[in-house]
């Protein structure tokens, strides 16, 4: 019973810190004035609220198939998004030297 | 019991913050703020898909999340290249 009532404030924690992130993300992308500031700010969004919220589900379902899903789907979003992250800003920067080029 | 309230607070306020995402999408300055937008909804859909497949008991419903996840990246990277060279090949 004690086991149950520690694994649940564990999940509620884990929740809350996930969805702390997400928030901290969000204000982030509305408040920063530049556009790789924003990327900076929604990096931090995705690696660790999405960890966070992935970390509580596991620990809810405990050692079974779903989990190990839940852990491919995890490192799928660890990989791919500081991929894209790093994409978009290059592709900002070209963007805006070819636009400098242009002008001149 | 406590274990539906907590995953179903989650989702709401995984759906306000993917709406106030959707402001900076409407009124971004580039288009790369567009981008970076709708790839954090992209992240917090995943989220969503996620909860939802856990608390109506459908495992399932997890590989859509893991699909989902494959088709953001694959529009962000499309997207950018876009953005980049002025045409996609």
């Amino acid at each position: 019973m004690d086991w149950e009532i520690a694994k649940t404030v564990l999940i509620g924690l884990l929740l809350t810190g996930g969805l702390f992130f997400f928030l901290v993300g969000v204000i982030g992308l509305i408040r920063m004035p530049d556009v790789y500031c924003r990327i900076h700010t929604t990096t931090k969004c995705d690696t660790l609220g999405a960890g966070l919220i992935f970390a509580a589900l596991i620990v809810w379902q405990g050692f079974s198939f779903v989990s190990l899903n839940l852990v491919v789907i995890l490192l799928f979003v660890w990989f791919t998004n500081p991929t894209s992250a790093h994409y978009i800003a290059k592709a900002e920067y070209v963007n805006q030297q070819n636009k400098q080029r242009e002008s001149q | 019991m406590i274990m539906e309230i907590l995953i179903y607070g989650s989702i709401f306020f995984l759906s306000i913050t993917s709406f106030v995402a959707l402001y900076r999408a409407y009124v971004g300055p580039t288009a790369a703020d567009r981008i970076v937008s709708i790839n954090v909804m992209s992240t917090k859909v995943v989220t969503i898909i996620v909860l939802i497949a856990l608390i109506t008991a459908q495992e399932s419903y997890v590989n859509v999340a893991l699909v989902y996840a494959m088709i953001g990246f694959i529009a962000t990277i499309g997207v950018a290249k876009y953005l980049m060279k002025g045409k996609l090949e």
